[in-house]
C-alpha cells in the first residue's frame, strides 16, 4: 500500500493529517467557547494558515491534543475524538456530543495528495465550521456561564458514544479520500437534552434517576474506560474562580466570563467586570434587595449574592468614591422636625447624639424601644450630605444615619451602596420613619428573649428547680390574678 | 458536463426571509470560495487565508458562518433584498426561488460571446408565510432555525461528495473559473437570480431578473 505512495507523498499526508486532526480539534472547541468567532481574510498568504484557512490556534488546546494524540497520528482503528459536556453548578454533567475523526481502509490510490488531498481536507474543514454552529449543543454552548458550562475531552482509540443516551443522532461531516484510507469526520449528538432538569447524566427520559453520588460515579465509570492518554477535562469558561486556567489562554472566554450577573469575587483575574459603585441605581427593585443583606455583619468583601450586580465594588478604595443620593418618591412628605437618637446599636461611634432630643421610645410606636434605628433629617442625612471619610466601623445601617457631616457614621461597607428608598405615597407622619426602612428594620428584629440561645442552654433540670420558686410568687399575689380574671368577665 | 443541480425548500415569515436566505447563501459559498490565488512565475500560485465569521440572526434561533469579506456580503445582502422585494410586490401568495448558480467561462471566437456553462446550481424555494400572533412567532423562530441546521447538513452532504469541480486554472484563465474582482476571497464564478412563482403556481413569471456577476457584464 504504502509503497504506492511516494515517500515526500508519504511524509505530505502524514503532515496533512495530524494538521487536520489539530485544527478539527480548535474548530470543536472554538465553537463550544460560547461566543461568536471572526477571523480575517487575508489575500497574501502567510504560510503559516494550514488548508487556507484563518483558524486561531489555542495553545492549551493544542496542547491538549498533542498529549491526547502522543505523537500517533489519527488511523484505522485509531479514532481521534472530542467530547463535548456540560456540567451545571451543582456539580453535575452529561455529555453532549463526541466528534470523532476516524480512517476506514478504503483507499483511494489515485488522488493526489499535495493537491486533491489538501484541498479537500480545507473544504472538510469549512463543512466543519458550518455543521458546529448546527448541533444542539451550539444553542447550549452560547447560553453557558451561570448555571452550567462546557467542557471538552480529547482521547485517542475507540469510539465511546454511550454517554450520549439513547437516540442519539449522528451526522457526518464529510469523508476525504486518500491513498492510505478515507478519513471520515462525523458527530453524534444526544436528542433528548430534556435531562438537563433531572441532572441525570447517561440516562434517557424514563431511565432511572441516577442521584448526584450515582451521577458521578456514572461519569468516572465512562472516563475511566478511556485509551491510554490521560483523561483531561479542561473549563472552556469559567465560573468560579481558582480555575481560571483556560480564562488565561483564551482571552474569549474571559470576556464571556464577565457577564453581569456572575458571581464574581473582586480580583479575580480575567475579567472582572469592574463595576463602579452606582448609588443612582437606586431602583425600587434594587433597594429592595439590599435590606436582605445581612445586617450587623461585619463588612465583606464579596456581597452575599441577593446583592450581587449593580452594587459590586471592586476594592475598598471605590468605598471613598460612592456618593450618595436620596431618590424621593412622589407623594411622599419631607422628614418632620424630630430629630431621633442615634440606634441602639450604634454603640462604638461617638456623634454628638445630645443634639437628638426625642428618642424613638417616646414615639407611639408598638415596640419602639426595640427599633435599631433612627431616623435623621434630611440636612443630616449621609445621603444627601456624604460624608467625607468613613468613620470606625460599624454595622451597614449606620451609613444611613450620620448625624452630622463630620462624622461619617459606620465605613459604608466597600460594597454595599446605600440609597434610601422612599416608597411613592408614603407619608412621614407619626415617624419620619418611611416604609422601606420600617420594612428594613423589621425583616431583621432581634431574636426574643426567651427564644435566645442562651436560655435554650439552660438546662431542663434548672428550669424545674426554679419552678418552686415561681410557683411561690404567683400564690403571693393570688389576689392580683382573681382581680384581673374578673374584670375579663 | 450535467449540471448539478439541488434544491432546497424553506418556508419562513415574511421578516426571516432575508436572515435565511443569507444563511444558506453564505454557507455555499463559504465552501465555494478560496483565498486569492497569487500566481508566480513557474505556474504554481499559492492562495491566500479565508477568514470565517459567524452571523447571529435576530429573527431566527441559527447562527451561520461565512467567510469574512464584506464586499461579497454586500452583494448577497443586495440579491437578497432584491428578491425579497420582489416577493413583496409580486403580489403572489408569497412564493418564490433565489437561485444560485456557479459556472464556467468558455471563451469562444469573435463575433461569439463567451459561453456560461453552469456547473452547479442550488435552487432555495421560499414559502412566505403569515403568523397571527407573537406566540406563533416564537414557535416559528425555533422551527425555521431548526430547518435551517438542515438544510446546512443538507448542503454539506452534497458537497462532500466532492463531485465535479472545475479544473485549477492558470493564470490566464483564472477569470474563467474564478471571480477575481473581490479584495480578500475568490469564488467560484457565480450568478444569483430569482423567479417569484405568481399565484397559479408557475415557475415563470413576468417578474425574472437576473444578477450578473462575472466581470463581462454585457
Amino acid at each position: 500500500m504504502d509503497s504506492d505512495l511516494s515517500p515526500q507523498d508519504k511524509k505530505d499526508l502524514d503532515k496533512f493529517i495530524k494538521f487536520f486532526a489539530l485544527k478539527t480539534v480548535q474548530v470543536i472547541v472554538q465553537a463550544r467557547l460560547g461566543e461568536k468567532i471572526s477571523t480575517c481574510s487575508s489575500s497574501s498568504p502567510t504560510g503559516s494558515d494550514w488548508f487556507n484557512l484563518a483558524i486561531k490556534d489555542i495553545p492549551e488546546v493544542t496542547h491538549e491534543a498533542k498529549k491526547a494524540l502522543a505523537g500517533q497520528l489519527p488511523g484505522i482503528g485509531r479514532s481521534m475524538c472530542v467530547e463535548i459536556s456540560l456540567k451545571t453548578s451543582e456539580g453535575d454533567s452529561m455529555e453532549l456530543e463526541t466528534w470523532c475523526l476516524e480512517m476506514n481502509e478504503k483507499c483511494d490510490k489515485d488522488i493526489k495528495v499535495s493537491y486533491t488531498v489538501y484541498n479537500r481536507l480545507s473544504l472538510l474543514l469549512k463543512s466543519l465550521l458550518a455543521i458546529t454552529r448546527v448541533t444542539p449543543a451550539y444553542k447550549l454552548s452560547r447560553k453557558q456561564g451561570h448555571d452550567y458550562v462546557i467542557l471538552y475531552r480529547i482521547y485517542f482509540g475507540d469510539v465511546q458514544l454511550t454517554g450520549l443516551g439513547e437516540g442519539f443522532q449522528t451526522v457526518r461531516v464529510g469523508i476525504v479520500g486518500t491513498p492510505i484510507g478515507t478519513i471520515t469526520l462525523s458527530c453524534a449528538y444526544r436528542t433528548n437534552l430534556a435531562l438537563m432538569s433531572s441532572r441525570a447524566p447517561g440516562e434517557d427520559e424514563g431511565g432511572t434517576y441516577a442521584g448526584i453520588e450515582d451521577s458521578q460515579e456514572v461519569c468516572t465509570t465512562s472516563f475511566s474506560t478511556s485509551p491510554p492518554s490521560q483523561l483531561y477535562s479542561s473549563r472552556l469558561s469559567y465560573q468560579t474562580p481558582g480555575l481560571g486556567t483556560v480564562d488565561v489562554c483564551h482571552p474569549t472566554a474571559c470576556t464571556a466570563a464577565a457577564h453581569p450577573h456572575q458571581m464574581v469575587v473582586p480580583g479575580k483575574e480575567g475579567g472582572v467586570p469592574q463595576v463602579p459603585a452606582q448609588p443612582t441605581h437606586g431602583t425600587a427593585a434594587e433597594h429592595g434587595r439590599i435590606p436582605s443583606c445581612p445586617t450587623g455583619q461585619s463588612p465583606q468583601p464579596a456581597p452575599p449574592t441577593s446583592c450581587s450586580s449593580e452594587v459590586k465594588t471592586v476594592s475598598p478604595s471605590d468605598a471613598l468614591e460612592t456618593t450618595f443620593t436620596r431618590k424621593v418618591g412622589a407623594f411622599v412628605n419631607k422628614a418632620t422636625t424630630q430629630n431621633f437618637q442615634q440606634p441602639l446599636l450604634q454603640s462604638s461611634v461617638s456623634h454628638d447624639a445630645s443634639d437628638n432630643n426625642v428618642t424613638t421610645t417616646s414615639l407611639d410606636l408598638p415596640f419602639a424601644a426595640f427599633a435599631p434605628r433612627a431616623y435623621d433629617l434630611e440636612e443630616n442625612d449621609p445621603m444627601v450630605h456624604p460624608p467625607p471619610s468613613p468613620a470606625p466601623s460599624s454595622p451597614l445601617q449606620g451609613s444611613l444615619h450620620s448625624n452630622s457631616s463630620t462624622h461619617s457614621v459606620g465605613q459604608p461597607q466597600d460594597d454595599f451602596v446605600m440609597v434610601d428608598f422612599k416608597p411613592a405615597f408614603s407619608k412621614d407622619d407619626l415617624l419620619p420613619m418611611d416604609l422601606g426602612t420600617f420594612y428594613r428594620e423589621f425583616q431583621n428584629p432581634p431574636q426574643l428573649a426567651s427564644l435566645s440561645i442562651d436560655v435554650s442552654a439552660q438546662s431542663m433540670a434548672e428550669d424545674l428547680d426554679s419552678l418552686p420558686e415561681k410557683l411561690a410568687i404567683y400564690e403571693k399575689n393570688i389576689d392580683e390574678f382573681d382581680a384581673f380574671v374578673d374584670t375579663l368577665q | 458536463m450535467n449540471c448539478r443541480s439541488e434544491v432546497l425548500e424553506v418556508s419562513v415569515e415574511g421578516r426571516q426571509v432575508d436572515e435565511a436566505m443569507l444563511a444558506l447563501l453564505h454557507t455555499i459559498l463559504l465552501h465555494r470560495s478560496t483565498g486569492k490565488f497569487h500566481y508566480k512565475k513557474e505556474g504554481t500560485y499559492s492562495i491566500g487565508t479565508v477568514g470565517t465569521q459567524d452571523v447571529d440572526c435576530d429573527f431566527i434561533d441559527f447562527t451561520f458562518v461565512r467567510v469574512s469579506s464584506d464586499e461579497l456580503d454586500r452583494v448577497i445582502r443586495k440579491a437578497v433584498a432584491e428578491f425579497k422585494d420582489a416577493l413583496g410586490n409580486s403580489g403572489s401568495d408569497g412564493m418564490g426561488q433565489i437561485s444560485l448558480e456557479f459556472y464556467q467561462k468558455k471563451k469562444s471566437r469573435w463575433p461569439f460571446s463567451d459561453e456560461c456553462i453552469p456547473w452547479e446550481v442550488w435552487s432555495i424555494k421560499v414559502n412566505v408565510v403569515n403568523l397571527a400572533n407573537e406566540q406563533e412567532r416564537q414557535i416559528c423562530r425555533e422551527k425555521v432555525g431548526e430547518k435551517l441546521g438542515e438544510k446546512v447538513i443538507n448542503i454539506v452532504e452534497v458537497i462532500n461528495r466532492h463531485e465535479y469541480l472545475p479544473k485549477m486554472p492558470t493564470q490566464s484563465e483564472v477569470d474563467n473559473v474564478f471571480d477575481t474582482s473581490l479584495k480578500d476571497v475568490q469564488p467560484y464564478l457565480y450568478k444569483i437570480t430569482f423567479q417569484i412563482t405568481d399565484s397559479l403556481g408557475t415557475s415563470v413569471s413576468t417578474t425574472m431578473r437576473r444578477l450578473i456577476k462575472d466581470t463581462l457584464a454585457l
